[in-house]
């Protein structure tokens, strides 16, 4: 760790000697990120940064606006909410596939009904399993029709339910579009080395008043590069133009490089505890008793992990959501940072001399170390135990974690029901298994009255809260480093928009 | 000769069966193949869906058998993770890893052997400290951290070589003295030792003796004695240099089998960790027989035993 630091400060004081020559001169934006992308067919790949490789080749049909969060239509034209189970909508018309293929409502039903037949194993089935059938209403207007009232139906028909064409796809298969993608996105893919590096070439034909805007930067070069110090290094020397998700250390170094800039956006992933507070284990645990959890949850300072390591935009949060997120509500019971409060509920739990327990951990090992302070200045003995993401989550699908620090990122779904009824209607992720709770959160999910969902969320949190069933921390950000040139505006759903970047 | 041949590469097949079940038992001990195909975070259900796709619903040892089987018959399977069968995979990036090995081991020999053999000629000279030192150095130097010295002084600080990819010549050069560096210090000692026992033998002493050039005594009649366990080493050294070549071809996003079987770990990708492990644990036993082989041409007293 200390070698690494020690590397990033040497990278970072010969950057501020060494000139940047950016992609600007040859109008090509070369970025790097560090995993590599198993394939570019959006329904067969579940990382993160396939997400905005998806929106600069395809189009859904609808937008969502990051600033204000309204849903516009994107390749449909309008849209109509006819009951709960049903939607019409009207397409664009005159919209062409890189390929020369005309957008038309045979495109949608196709996708649909491809994505949503459990047969075909889209990844990522919550995305589609909503879905019951698609019918065609005439060459530019279809019928969405759902198994259940979806409240989160808008967030999948804007973000990852994007319109294959309907020709290509049944030809090329998921094989074929993973490695030679067609859609009506404003760029298109012209060379693809796999995992290696994607080329992506401005669509001059894409459609006129796109709410998603139009593309500005003529070639985009994308590469994957592993290490991190080494996509500082490309960066400095110019070969880069843009990266991501640097550390909080480096980018506090890097800030004070001049060719660079640094921005930091806060995203939908937040940190939290889970206590077994139903005994699922059978362990007989102490943070069975609500106390002790309460204790936990007074002995850690929260806002001075923030502030010293999580850094940049991130914020203390109180309640089982991400704050921004619909039905997350706040005026929840809250547990200030109070070392005597959690002794003084430890003694009453019988515990004065506190106990020993295992403490799990999968990511972000200085912010469980930092916990594990906290606990023990209060007499609690944590025993680390730190794994990988998918050992982890196995045993705490196997009921045998008694606590443990984990994350949720929500998809990016801004709606209480991609995290808190993920958590706590009685999944395998449950480990509260609250009668009421799962009521509440039943209620909030099904119905389509917003004022009802959010009082049945508010409901559901506080018990959470009350009950302290999870010790919410914190939420996470992302640092972005990219030459000067480059006009670049990161948002709060950690998806950059790269179609919307341009050179200064 | 035959028989020999026929041992060695049966026991070279047992040795990678064997090395490839340990390999699949510690992954599956390692988590849950399905979660992480499908992703941090996801749905219950989808992981599920996965598990039953991918058929790591089955009992394990019909998991694996069925994996043999295959294998034997030449079909390493399709990776859960990329879209590209396996055989794909390691078709586009054994080439880029095998090119960066034998540039690494040709990079030491080339420095290692006569530093070796000059330390060896004045023993405690400067020369020879100053090969002591730059052994201690080679094995002591962690080699992430000397790849992001040479990093920031060679691209950043003199912008000379590209830092990543695998385009050009260039792309192999830090690499190259990076993964060359580390396996020096063991040719370097070994080639001193052995030529100082040699030179201390009575048929140097009589070449001399008989006036011959020093150079010809050094290198023609010393070296080729010497060089015999250096050559076994460098075989396996070659190994070696392919596993280490993970943490290489990483920091310098050179995309071969090492970076390849990182992500393919990562990703829980079981077909093509096993087909990797597969191909090194051949390889490797390849090597040694090879090392093997080199050491009969160079030594009659193997060939004849």
């Amino acid at each position: 760790m200390k070698t690494t630091a020690l590397v990033t400060a040497l990278l970072a004081s010969a950057a501020l000697a060494a000139p940047a020559l950016a992609g600007k001169a040859d109008d090509t934006l070369n970025i790097a990120w560090s995993g590599e992308l198993p394939t570019l067919d959006r329904y067969y790949n579940t990382l993160r940064e396939g997400i905005p490789v998806a929106r600069l080749i395809w189009d859904s049909l609808l937008f969502k606006d990051p600033a204000t969060r309204e849903y516009k239509p994107l390749l449909a034209k309008s849209y109509t909410v006819v009951d709960a189970l049903t939607v019409d909508f009207d397409l664009r018309e005159g919209i062409t596939f890189h390929n020369g293929e005309p957008f038309d409502a045979d495109d949608v039903v196709y996708t649909f009904t491809y994505a949503a037949d459990p047969d075909n194993g889209v990844l990522t089935q919550r995305n589609v399993n909503w879905i019951d059938r698609v019918e065609k209403l005439g060459p530019y207007s279809v019928r969405l029709i759902l198994k259940a009232p979806t409240p989160a139906m808008l967030e999948y028909l804007s973000g990852p339910l994007v319109i294959y064409p309907n020709e290509y796809y049944a030809e090329v298969g998921p094989e074929g579009m993973g490695r030679a993608p067609v859609g009506t996105g404003p760029y298109r893919v012209t060379e693809v080395e796999p995992g290696r590096s994607i080329t992506f070439v401005k669509n001059d034909g894409y459609f006129e008043g796109s709410p998603k805007g139009q593309p500005s930067i003529g070639t985009i070069v994308q590469r994957t590069i592993p290490d991190q110090n080494t996509q500082l290094a490309e960066l400095m020397s110019g070969r880069l133009d843009w990266i991501w998700k640097v550390s909080a250390d480096m980018a506090e170094r890097l800030a004070r490089v001049p060719a660079v800039t640094v921005a930091n956006e806060e995203t939908m992933r937040v940190g939290y505890l889970m206590f077994d507070a139903s005994n699922r284990t059978g362990n007989a645990s102490p943070v069975n008793d609500v106390r002790v959890r309460r204790a936990i949850s007074h002995a850690i300072d929260r806002q001075t992990i923030v502030d010293t390591l999580v850094r940049g935009a991130s914020q203390v949060v109180h309640s089982a959501c991400h704050p921004e997120q619909f039905g997350c509500a706040q005026d929840v019971t809250r547990y200030a940072y109070d070392p005597d409060k959690a002794r003084a509920l430890l003694a009453e739990a019988g515990y004065p001399d506190g106990f020993a327990i295992d403490f799990h951990a999968y990511r972000n090992r200085p912010y469980a170390e930092a916990m594990m302070g906290y606990l023990n200045a209060v007499g609690i003995r944590p025993n680390l135990v730190y794994l990988k993401y998918a050992t982890l989550r196995d045993q705490v699908y196997a009921g045998q974690i008694d606590f443990t620090f984990m994350t949720w990122g929500s998809y990016s779904l801004h709606d209480v029901s991609a995290i808190t009824s993920h958590f706590f209607k009685a999944t395998k992720d449950d480990y509260a298994r609250d009668d009421d709770v799962i009521g509440w959160l039943e209620t909030g999910d099904t119905s389509v009255d917003p004022a009802e969902r959010r009082d049945a969320y508010a409901q559901a949190l506080q018990r959470i809260a009350d009950q302290a069933y999870w010790l919410p921390l914190f939420t996470y950000n992302v640092n972005y480093a990219f030459t000067n040139d480059l006009t670049f505006t990161p948002t709060a759903d950690e998806i950059p928009r790269f179609y919307l970047a341009s050179w200064k | 000769m035959t028989r020999f041949f026929v041992q060695r590469l049966g026991l070279a097949l047992l040795v990678a069966v064997f090395v490839s079940l340990v390999s699949f038992l510690m992954l599956r001990a390692a988590g849950d193949p399905a979660i992480a195909i499908a992703g941090e975070g996801a749905a219950q259900a989808d992981i599920e869906n996965i598990r039953i796709q991918y058929g790591f619903d089955r009992p394990l040892v019909v998991q694996y058998a069925d994996w043999l089987a295959s294998a034997l018959a030449g079909d390493l399977g399709r990776s859960t993770y990329f879209n590209a069968t396996v055989a794909e995979l390691l078709a586009e990036r054994l080439p880029i890893t095998l090119t960066l090995g034998l540039c690494a081991l040709s990079f030491s020999i080339i420095v290692a052997v006569p530093l070796g053999v000059l330390a060896a000629v004045r023993p405690n000279s400067l020369l020879d400290r100053l090969a002591l030192t730059i052994a201690v150095f080679g094995q002591a130097l962690p080699n992430f951290w000397f790849a992001l010295i040479l990093i920031v002084l060679l691209s950043v600080q003199f912008p000379i070589l590209p830092p990543s990819g695998n385009e050009t010549w260039a792309h192999f050069v830090m690499p190259t003295i990076v993964l060359g560096y580390y396996s020096m210090p063991a040719i370097m000692r070994l080639t001193r030792t052995g030529m100082l026992q040699v030179l201390r033998a009575d048929y140097i002493r009589t070449a001399r003796a008989k006036g011959l050039d020093p150079l010809t005594v050094l290198f023609k009649h010393a070296l080729r004695n010497a060089i015999i366990p250096v050559v076994s080493l460098s075989a396996v050294q070659f190994g070696y240099m392919l596993g280490g070549s993970v943490i290489i071809e990483s920091i310098f996003a050179l995309h071969g089998v090492g970076q390849l079987a990182w992500e393919s770990i990562s990703r829980a990708d079981l077909p093509t960790v096993q087909a990797i492990v597969l191909v090194l644990a051949v390889l490797y036993v390849g090597l040694t027989l090879i090392g093997d082989l080199l050491n009969a041409w160079l030594d009659p007293r193997i060939r004849v035993a």
